[in-house]
């Protein structure tokens, strides 16, 4: 079949889901003519596909949508930008002058030469080899966003009597839609003395089912030879040892792992672009750029998000600046480096310019009661709670870094003193 | 007689702890919330708490064989499992509208369920 593709593009957006299709939104703002987004699956959408529960677009369109509705309202805003969409399709390689190496299900093998590339790839799970998980290696043990597309999209059923370990909140989300379809869910199993996915989904998602959650514990032991038949769970201390001698067994046919996300790196690292060891990400400077320049990163794939409200804001610039790059427009590059201090567990971006307005999102390491959170001497404010489960989101209007004469700027966040 | 009952807002990821001081069954006060939705959710929590049902439903020759479903208001909290029951049981047939009315009333509960994404027809059904 030939391809009804250009060659050469403005912008190229690798994955289609929130954050790419925000991204090609953005960079038609910026007023580029060709942009194409690139996705592997046979729709755009990405995750949000699959996502079928409500509780998306409060911030961003001020009402509560499920998933899949969330998408389409993006869906349809790029087709009428007349954004290409080449779904069934997987970016191979991007060379550092930005020329792109596509495998497509409708038209093989691809060339193509970008302006600019957006990476909007999002996140993996973590896997049962990335905790080490003992035992025997039967059928039955996947990540919850697997057994969440296999139930949503494909209507299979993972299993019957169902364990989770790890509170994330896609573990949560699962723990309820099995119960939903009738599936015995035992517990959820938390290695950590705190719940990490957000108390209103262990609300409504565990106490509202009477799934038990059990925190510092973990499973140590998964028998069967050909099925999962059973776990063993056990508590463990405050160095996160499991104590064998308080274990217990757990009957169950399926174990669903909730442990956490990582950023999809295979093309960043492929490009060797400048990452961040405390996001997982690409370190980008504050219009989203790499370190090579023309290539941008927003979503997941830069930093782990846990609001699609903030993905989509998050692109929506990535994309604008990518967009500005393609067509020759280029702002003043950054001239201060932040960096994430007491308490604070990362940040993005990694650099600001005096010249625009800054959206810094941030999290912290530990929970923390009454704390003030600093920029350096530049900003400062109080929160009463802060947790690692929610990312902070901050805006810096320009004028703050104004007759900023310092190389750096550091983020702290300290408990307020007891007066 | 005085109560006092703690509840967990589920209106936003916020998730605020909330305390409700109730008086011989009567809310008198609610503290905690960080916006007005909060004091609405801990009075609907404690008089009659509800809950929004989305799950998915067979969907015979759609691009994907389920199609998710929503009840466009919350039902209440001890009607949950039946309202996904009787869904479970409906079949629609493919093209599906975003916003579609599947059903005006599920399960008795005088509560109507959309769909909440277009489904076309899959590429090689007729
Ligand atoms: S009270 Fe308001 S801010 Fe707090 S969780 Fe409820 S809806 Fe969110």
């Amino acid at each position: 079949m030939k391809s009804p593709l250009r060659s050469r593009y403005d912008v190229v957006i690798v994955g289609g889901g929130p954050a790419g299709l925000a991204a090609a939104l953005g960079a038609r703002q910026a007023g580029v003519e060709h942009i194409l987004i690139v996705d592997r699956e046979i729709e755009a959408g990405g995750i949000l596909n699959q996502c079928i529960h409500s509780g998306f677009g409060l911030h961003y369109f001020k009402e509560e949508l499920t998933g899949p509705e969330y998408a389409e309202r993006f869906i349809r805003n790029v087709q009428s930008d007349q954004v290409e969409i080449l779904t069934d399709s997987y970016v191979l390689d991007i060379s550092p002058a930005l020329q792109l190496e596509i495998i497509s299900g409708g038209y093989g093998h691809l060339q193509l030469q970008a302006q600019s590339v957006v990476l909007a790839m999002g996140c993996r799970e973590r896997t049962r080899g990335s905790i080490r998980t003992p035992g025997f290696r039967p059928a039955g043990v996947m990540t919850a966003g697997l057994a969440q597309k296999m139930v949503n999209m494909h209507g299979v059923l993972p299993g019957r009597r169902i364990a989770i370990l790890g509170s994330g909140d896609i573990g949560l989300i699962m723990a309820r839609r099995l119960s939903l379809e009738g599936c015995d869910v035992t517990g959820v199993y938390e290695l950590q003395p705190h719940c990490s996915g957000l108390t209103r989904n262990q609300v409504q998602c565990l106490d509202d089912f009477g799934i038990p959650l059990h925190l510092s514990a973990t499973v140590a032991f998964i028998h069967g030879r050909d099925r999962v038949e059973r776990l063993t769970i056990a508590p463990v201390n405050h160095e996160l040892i499991p104590d064998l001698s308080r274990s217990w067994d757990v009957a169950c046919d399926t174990l669903l792992l909730s442990i956490g996300l990582i950023p999809e790196n295979e093309l960043s690292t492929r490009l060797r672009l400048r990452m961040d060891p405390a996001t997982g990400g690409p370190q980008v400077t504050s219009n989203l750029e790499t370190s090579l320049p023309g290539v941008f990163a927003c979503g997941n794939v830069l930093h782990v998000h846990d609001l699609v409200d903030f993905v989509s804001e998050e692109s929506l610039r990535a994309g604008r600046f990518a967009g500005e790059v393609a067509i020759g427009m280029r702002r003043p590059s950054d001239n201060i480096s932040l960096q994430a201090g007491e308490n604070i567990a990362s940040c993005v971006p990694q650099s600001l310019s005096p010249d625009r307005e800054q959206i810094i999102y941030l999290r912290v390491k530990r929970p923390l009661k009454n704390c003030v959170l600093t920029i350096g001497d530049r900003y400062e404010k109080s929160f009463r709670m802060l947790v690692p489960a929610e990312m902070i989101r901050l805006t810096l209007a320009p004028e703050l870094l104004d007759r900023y004469f310092g190389e750096m700027l550091k983020i702290d966040v300290r408990l307020r003193e007891a007066t | 007689m005085l109560e006092k009952r703690r509840l967990t807002c589920i209106g936003c990821p916020m998730s605020c702890p909330l305390e409700l001081v109730i008086i011989d069954g009567e809310i008198r006060e609610i503290t905690g919330n960080d916006c007005k939705r909060g004091e609405a959710y801990a009075r609907q929590e404690y008089t009659a708490p509800c809950r929004m049902v989305s799950t998915t439903i067979a969907c015979n020759s759609g691009l994907w064989p389920r199609l998710p479903v929503k009840t466009v208001t919350a039902v209440p909290k001890a009607e949950v499992m039946a309202v996904a029951r009787a869904l479970h049981t409906l079949e629609i047939e493919a093209p599906v509208q975003i916003g579609q009315v599947i059903l005006d009333d599920i399960a008795g509960t005088g509560i109507a369920v959309i769909a909440c994404r277009s489904l076309p027809s899959a590429p090689n059904s007729k």
